[in-house]
């Protein structure tokens, strides 16, 4: 079959087009050049309507086990909230940690088609992804956890040969279905079992001895030279801390040429300054950022109202309970291979806190120069849910709209704030960029977040509505794979997306030390801690698509 | 195939028999089709994988049927039910799955038979919340292990082989012996012995008063006054010389079930418990261990959490999931005459009996489940992990294991049988 979007105002930074008038082409879920002669099955007439390619989610917490803790611990954020079943679509709800079903109509009727799973520890990636799996709609893909797990640590303590741990980077990306590996407080969480409450980027691990900034490089250079695509994903050391933005700026020194991700940034630009001794770090930290082109970011901004934060930092969460809100959490050590901690939180704009933290949000958006970047991200749920996306992007793309925001939260913070004084609005275009395009080339995602001649089509179709709240709440249409999934912002297909994963080269080698230390310390034998493809295709009834990675060095 | 398939052996067999899923057994297999467990079996996995399921046909009213005729019959049964009941719910990833999407598509509501240990559970972490550790980290890290009013032994048979005491630890400044405290009456300890196991304490007192017992060890640890001698028949001071040495602990684990606390306000000490953890995180580490989740448990909850948005006990009576752990008890409901139908699933083990009851009962059971009135409609099922492949979450909710084929039978999986319900209605 044959589709066009006809007419359509088309918004595809990766080939450069800024809001031209153009036809789309659709088939077997292609898009492919303007056929000669072949007839038109089915054309979209969309004058004045703005089309972009499915946004592309790269850092929110949708699968695994803290989500389920979530769940659990949280009936009453969830009462209120639940969504019925229709003839399609199954039944579900939630609000700070929806169902995975809801959350994949709301992120398909948001229009987005792929959404990755930054923070999946190996030891429960199978169960990450069965809760990826019952989320319909968008494409998934996860991250790997590694960094505190006592593996690595030792392979680092005991100065293994390079080779070999870049061998156990790649195995483990392999034996849990992961595209990227992340980074959680490098080493903190380890420590925080053997009873350090903080460990800054020089700081030993009172066991292994090694530092956060040993496992950040260490990790960082085996990435670059295992090929994978999407650079070490960082969430840093001492997260939410008042004055960890000499800790973030020191990060992005110690990485010196090597390309890295910081995420959530904002929970790591805090300073010291004022009389409550927490201001913003937002301006040094974009300045920093806008001078190593190695970085990108993206920002894990705070919005208003209640949400719960779940995090594999077990050492700052923990930290963080004090501020729990209701006053109920989870912390927890998992399997000699990294830990979670789950505190709801409420977010409130009377708050002096919470209020700068909204500021230092959108302070980095303004001031980050290079939209390719940065990416857009509430860091979901921790710093608000997903679905708030369309307001935080209203927020960037309206002045007047944020300056009488500005107007309600605390006068104090919005005073500490220069905000009021950052007149950038966001294009639809850099939009385009944060959304889908930087995301897509960051994640290595060769046919996604673009539109031209062979990509996947993925497409979202917006009125181009001047609330642009309203515009991105409810795309007119949503196209994932060529079929049309969203018709006014609502589900009438129902999909199953594919699970993007990378695989980088390895020397099956390594299997032999793996297999001593799971038979040796383990609960899980080596070979069950493996993921298969069966379990992700046959199993959930889902598919999987491996990106391309460059060759090992 | 079965019957004439050559004699093989298994290795790293996970086993659904417990929570605890381990997965280092190795099953032979003969060529008759009967299965043997022949390396690190226990009392449970050696039964439930011995055990013969031949012979078992699907009936209606006790009549042998087709499986065919057995789902159209469920489906009838599902489609005519204005409050069907789906319980029991013993069953691997994709059989809940299944239970769950006909629960949405047909109004139902879901629960699962051993629910109720679990809500004292949840109740504390729906109220309190705790820190909790899991079976590795015990395994390698522990020092103290204080065992709370739980027969482990008896519900985990391998617990202490497995996690009290392995051969080695993963860190040397973990304690070459650990010190193992008991509390509670009747408990097997037999398990706590070897090179690593050092001083064994021994605190009995009634199971119904463990909750007077933690209470008086966290105000002896918060350093609050306590008056008396004695609590429960446990010397004050005996509590006082636990605190001290949780105190002095680097990484002291408490473990418990919540099924072995089934006396009133059970769920108390279950918070106290993880109160005890809190306070001592203050100053040195320390950990919550919950056991049970057999009979597919901690899948069941789990997998309704993710799905639903709430953990077990949800009604889809109204098309949205409704979550009230006090109304959607199936066993209270069933008791209370609420409900038109009930659908039981016991694919693991055969003691999962259905709740007696005289409105009309649908059984997906493993061939051999005690059952004792005659249901409208039994199809025999496979048990994952032995008749088919399948996935289970493990008692910590965090490691999830996949399970084999052994091809003990061709009995269809849960999930088969009620995805070919669903598509019918």
């Amino acid at each position: 079959m044959l589709i066009k979007l006809a007419n359509a105002k088309v918004y595809d930074p990766a080939n450069g087009i800024d809001g031209e008038v153009r036809d789309i082409y659709i088939q077997d879920g292609r898009i492919v050049s303007p056929p000669a002669d072949a007839r038109v099955d089915q054309e979209y007439g969309l004058r004045g309507r703005v089309v972009m390619a499915g946004a592309i989610d790269p850092h929110t917490h949708i699968g695994g086990g803290k989500m389920t803790i979530g769940r659990m611990m949280l009936p009453d954020d969830h009462r209120g909230h639940e969504v019925a079943h229709t003839d399609i679509t199954r039944a579900g709800g939630g609000h700070a940690v929806p169902s995975t079903l809801t959350t994949g109509y709301r992120y398909a009727e948001m229009g987005y088609t792929a959404c990755f799973e930054p923070a999946m520890l190996p030891a429960n990636a199978r169960q990450a992804h069965m809760e990826m799996g019952d989320t319909p709609m968008v494409d998934k893909g996860a991250f790997a956890m590694l960094g505190s797990d006592d593996f690595f640590l030792r392979q680092l303590a005991g100065r293994q040969d390079f080779a070999a741990i870049k061998d156990y980077i790649a195995w483990t990306m392999h034996a849990s279905q992961a595209i990227a590996v992340k980074v959680v407080n490098p080493g903190g969480i380890s420590a925080f079992k053997f009873n350090q409450r903080k460990l800054d980027l020089d700081e030993q691990n009172s066991y292994y001895g090694v530092t956060p900034r040993d496992i950040l490089v260490t990790l960082a250079r085996g990435l670059k030279e295992l090929g994978v695509a999407h650079p070490l994903h960082v969430h840093g050391c001492n997260l939410g801390v008042p004055g960890n933005v000499e800790t973030t700026l020191n990060t992005i020194r110690a990485m010196e040429d090597l390309p890295v991700h910081l995420t959530h940034i904002q929970f790591h630009s805090y300073g010291t300054e004022g009389d409550r001794k927490f201001s913003s770090g937002a301006a040094r930290v974009a300045e920093m950022v806008n001078q190593h082109k190695n970085v990108s970011i993206d920002v894990g901004q705070v919005l208003f109202g209640q949400t719960c934060t779940a995090s594999g930092d077990s050492m700052r969460q923990y930290g963080n309970t004090k501020s729990a809100h209701p006053n109920k959490w989870v912390v927890m050590d998992i399997e000699c291979d990294a830990g979670c901690g789950v505190v709801p939180m409420r977010y409130r704009d009377k708050s002096f806190v919470n209020a700068l933290q909204w500021a230092i949000g959108l302070e980095t958006f303004l001031l980050i120069d290079d939209p390719w970047r940065i990416f857009l991200t509430t860091d979901h749920p921790n710093g608000a849910p997903f679905t708030c996306y369309p307001h935080l992007i209203r927020l960037l793309m309206d002045k007047g709209f944020r300056n009488d925001m500005m107007q309600k939260i605390n006068p104090d913070a919005a005073a500490s704030s220069t905000l009021s004084t950052l007149d950038r609005e966001y294009t639809l275009y850099e939009i385009a960029i944060m959304t889908r395009a930087g995301p897509a080339r960051s994640l290595g995602l060769r046919d996604r977040g673009h539109l031209g001649v062979g990509a996947c089509a993925d497409i979202t179709v917006y009125e181009d509505n001047p609330d642009r709240e309203a515009m991105f709440a409810t795309p007119l249409f949503v196209f994932k794979n060529g079929e049309l999934i969203v018709r006014n912002g609502k589900v009438v297909h129902v999909t199953q997306g594919a699970t993007h994963v990378a695989r980088p080269d390895y020397d099956p080698g390594i299997e032999r030390s793996l297999k001593d230390y799971f038979s040796r310390y383990g609960t899980v034998a080596m070979e069950n801690f493996k993921l298969s493809d069966e379990e992700i295709i046959g199993g959930d009834h889902g598919s999987i698509i491996i990106q391309p990675t460059g060759a090992r060095v | 195939m079965s019957e004439h398939a050559a004699s093989q052996s298994f290795t790293n067999v996970p086993c659904p028999f417990c929570g605890m899923l381990c997965d280092d057994l190795e099953v032979a297999r003969s060529d008759a089709g009967s299965l043997k467990v022949i390396k690190n079996g226990c009392p449970k996995s050696s039964s439930g994988f011995a055990r013969s399921v031949s012979g078992a046909k699907p009936q209606i009213s006790g009549r042998d049927v087709e499986l065919s005729e057995a789902i159209q019959k469920v489906s009838e049964l599902v489609r005519a039910a204005k409050q069907p009941l789906y319980s029991g719910s013993a069953t691997d990833v994709d059989g809940m799955r299944a239970i769950m999407a006909l629960a949405d598509r047909s109004g139902g509501t879901v629960d699962h038979a051993l629910s109720a240990a679990l809500e004292r559970n949840l109740s504390v972490l729906q109220s309190a919340g705790w820190i909790m550790s899991t079976l590795t980290e015990v395994r390698n890290r522990a020092d103290v292990i204080v065992i709370v009013g739980t027969d482990v032994q008896k519900m985990h048979p391998r617990f202490f082989e497995r996690i009290v005491c392995p051969p080695e630890s993963m860190f040397d400044t973990t304690p070459e012996k650990r010190t193992i405290v008991f509390i509670g009456e009747g408990l097997d300890t037999s398990g706590a012995v070897g090179p690593r196991i050092g001083d064994v304490i021994t605190l009995p007192c009634p199971s119904d008063q463990i909750g007077d017992v933690l209470s008086v060890l966290r105000a002896r640890l918060r350093d609050f006054p306590v008056s008396g001698q004695d609590v429960a028949g446990i010397a004050i001071s005996d509590l006082e010389s636990l605190a001290a040495l949780l105190r002095d602990a680097h990484y002291s684990v408490l473990v418990w079930s919540p099924a072995a606390f089934d006396f009133a306000n059970g769920h108390l000490a279950v918070h106290t418990i993880s109160e005890i953890v809190k306070d001592l995180n203050t100053t040195t580490r320390s950990g919550g261990l919950t056991l049970g989740g057999n009979e597919g448990l901690t899948t069941a909850s789990s997998l309704c959490s993710w799905q639903s948005g709430f953990p077990l006990r949800v009604s889809y009576a109204t098309g949205k999931p409704d979550y009230d752990p006090a109304i959607y008890s199936v066993d209270r409901m069933v008791t209370d005459g609420e409900g038109d139908l009930l659908v039981w699933v016991a694919s693991i083990s055969t003691q999962l009996a259905p709740p007696e009851t005289n409105i009309p009962t649908v059984v997906l059971g493993t061939p051999g489940l005690q059952v004792k009135r005659q249901p409208e409609v039994f199809i025999p099922v496979g048990t994952p992990g032995v008749d088919h492949v399948g996935r289970l979450i493990r008692v910590d909710s965090v490691v999830s294991l996949p399970l084999q084929n052994l091809h003990r039978s061709e009995l269809p999986r849960v999930a088969d049988v009620l995805q070919a319900v669903r598509a019918t209605l």
